[in-house]
């Protein structure tokens, strides 16, 4: 196993290591304000990043704001995860095209370029190792999913603060992000002029890059430093979502009163699923054109909030919006667990921030376990 | 399906109370407008061509609501004369913006506008075309959307089931990696009980949804309503919001309803 090179980097070393990826062909994707929130979008240098800028969370809520100690990575989680750049919302799988009396089918392209994501964060790497799970482990692999996951380079950043919406901790998916899947795992330390990063490189490919940023040694004090930063993040998160029997206590609850006082303030938008790093339900659509001599068929990110998700011959199996949230939360702590070992939910707490009526999975969770009745209660 | 094709379905562009700008996205439709008019039998289209042939038609796409007593009842022989009737348009659909009439006395509004008020002849409400005769497809928008006008007419040149989306805004916006104008900015936005089809348009440029498409496949305007007044929404200004262009879309109308001012 190779040894677990840990070093020091000064602050303004980030630009390095994003010019370095770009020499090696890398397209770098990173964190970048645009439209009020941070975005993960192919970035060209460090001015890219969000650095001075800092975001306040709550249920159905999210504003940039700046901060003035020239963070690089001193925000959270924005709208989106990095699930669009390896499982995009809309993928053509193929054409058939019409020719000679015969029709010829091309396609599809799979996603080829090398490329580099910078500021995973630990709860991320969570979501992109479910979403491996899903995608390329179980009885069918996706060749395109495969394809645009396959050689990615990550480096991951450790979370030294939590939003109000964040709740990885109680799930054990972060703040520290795990040396897995990754190559470079950088702890952000800033306090006053005294900025600079803890470097961890996991394997060869990281070693080797974090070599060419003239990284300095580092010293039990800096790790100790960069560790206490990312411990009082865990100890400032507000939200939680207990684990223990919580499987067995949704199971119980089907009918809580519960899930008809969230249907009523839910708006079947489909807004948690699309921004659930996890999350991975797709539909197909087939398209012919006029003439009939070409049709495509599109895969797209799909929600179990729609009507038409689970239509099968004779209409929706789901037909209320109660029965909808229950799939969705029910998956997310309960059945995936029977489907994979683990929760669907990493804590991401995307879901909270970004539902336009601020419904909170962890408070739902609660209420339906603590509160446990038989469903024949009347409210 | 051989390619020696049947023969082309006859197609009628029919206009009732309406704008023209849905008729106008079929001609706009640029790069598919001559396949299109290859392969339909374009047997009435005023507004495009010279063909004023009568029925029976294959497919009539129908533009307007019905306000006049004449429209009544002219809607009620097309459909009699249309193998499949697909409503194009918000008029058609929910009666259009013309419908806030509905809430008001249109005579008075007669006398104030005409010369010679005389003359006019008109409905006290303006209603869908679904309120008069079955209809077989209902296109949302306003205007309609050119491409999910093409897909409906190759959809069913193909017999196939078109691909036209129920569910909200939300996914289209998402989709498209817009950040959301409302929790981010704090804009009103009708998105999350509106159907999808516009692409997701205005939030794309940072403008909240104005409801274009009429009510997704379950809106749960009470919900939503209860955070536009928590982002500071007056009563009135939600009641304004859920009275645009679709305002007759019974789900909107009552949601207008339960905050105007009494």
């Amino acid at each position: 196993m190779p040894e677990r090179k840990r070093t020091r980097l000064a602050a303004e070393r980030v630009a390095d290591l994003i010019q370095t990826l770009a020499g090696r062909g890398y397209t770098v994707i990173g964190p970048t304000v645009r439209d009020g929130a941070v975005v993960y979008e192919e970035i060209a240098d460090a001015q890219d990043l969000p650095r001075g800028w800092t975001d306040r969370q709550e249920p159905g809520r999210y504003r940039l704001e700046p901060r003035a100690d020239g963070a690089w990575f001193g925000y959270n989680l924005g709208p989106q995860s990095w699930k669009r750049h390896l499982f995009p919302p809309q993928t053509k799988l193929f054409t058939a095209e019409r020719a000679d009396g015969l029709f010829r089918i091309l396609g599809p392209e799979a996603e080829r370029r090398p490329r580099a994501f910078i500021g995973v964060r630990a709860c991320e790497l969570a979501a992109i190792a479910a979403q491996d799970q899903v995608l390329l482990e179980g009885p069918f692999r996706d060749g395109l999913y495969a394809a645009r996951r396959e050689g990615v380079f990550i480096v991951a950043v450790s979370c030294t603060l939590a939003a109000p919406t964040c709740f990885c901790a109680s799930l054990g998916t972060g703040p520290q992000a795990p040396g897995e899947l990754c190559d470079i795992v950088l702890t952000e330390v800033v306090n006053g002029a005294d900025h600079w990063f803890l470097a961890e490189a996991e394997g060869a490919r990281g070693a080797e890059v974090l070599d060419r940023l003239a990284a300095e040694p580092c010293t039990e004090d800096d790790s100790r430093r960069a560790g206490a930063a990312v411990y009082a993040a865990a100890q400032s998160q507000t939200r939680r979502v207990d684990c223990d029997g919580l499987r067995e206590a949704l199971e119980d609850n089907f009918e809580h009163d519960r899930w008809d006082a969230v249907a009523r303030r839910c708006l079947a938008c489909g807004n948690c699923t699309m921004v659930c790093p996890t999350c991975f339900c797709t539909t197909m659509e087939d398209f012919s054109d006029v003439e009939g001599s070409r049709a495509e068929r599109w895969r797209r990110w799909d929600s179990c909030f729609t009507a038409t998700f689970s239509y099968i011959h004779g209409g929706s199996v789901r037909t209320s919006v109660k029965a909808r949230y229950r799939q969705w939360l029910m998956h997310k702590l309960a059945t995936w667990i029977d489907q994979f070992g683990t929760p669907g939910c990493v804590g991401c707490g995307r879901c909270i921030t970004w539902c336009p009526v601020g419904i909170d999975l962890t408070e739902e969770a609660r209420a339906i376990c603590r509160d446990g009745n038989d469903g024949n209660t009347v409210a | 399906m051989s390619s020696e094709r049947k023969k082309k379905p006859s197609v009628a562009v029919v206009k009732f109370a309406s704008c023209d700008g849905c008729q106008l996205s079929l001609l706009d439709a640029e790069d598919e407008l001559l396949a299109v008019a290859g392969a339909i039998d374009i047997a009435y289209f005023p507004e495009a061509s010279r063909a004023m042939r009568g029925g029976p038609y294959d497919i009539a796409l129908v533009e307007g609501s019905i306000t006049t007593h004449e429209d009544a009842e002219r809607i009620h022989n097309l459909r009699r004369q249309s193998r499949t009737l697909v409503t194009i348009g918000a008029c058609a659909t929910s009666g259009g913006i013309q419908a806030l009439r509905n809430w008001k006395d249109v005579d008075e509004f007669v006398r104030v506008v005409y010369a010679t008020p005389q003359f006019v002849s008109t409905l006290k409400l303006s209603t869908p075309v679904a309120e008069h005769v079955p209809v077989d497809f209902e296109l949302r928008g306003c205007p309609i959307d050119k491409h999910q006008l093409v897909e409906l007419i190759a959809a069913t040149l193909a017999g196939r089931k078109p691909n036209i989306p129920t569910y909200s805004v939300c996914i289209e916006c998402k989709r498209n990696a817009n950040v959301c104008v409302a929790v981010a900015r704090g804009t009103p936005c009708l998105g999350p009980v509106t159907q999808a089809g516009c692409g997701a348009l205005c939030p794309a440029f940072d403008r909240g949804c104005y409801g274009c498409y009429g009510p997704m496949e379950s809106p749960n305007t009470g919900s939503l309503a209860a955070q536009l007044r928590v982002m500071g929404q007056s009563d009135a200004e939600i009641s304004r919001a859920f009275r645009g262009f679709n305002a007759w879309a019974w789900q909107f109308r009552k949601a207008s309803e339960e905050h105007e001012r009494t």
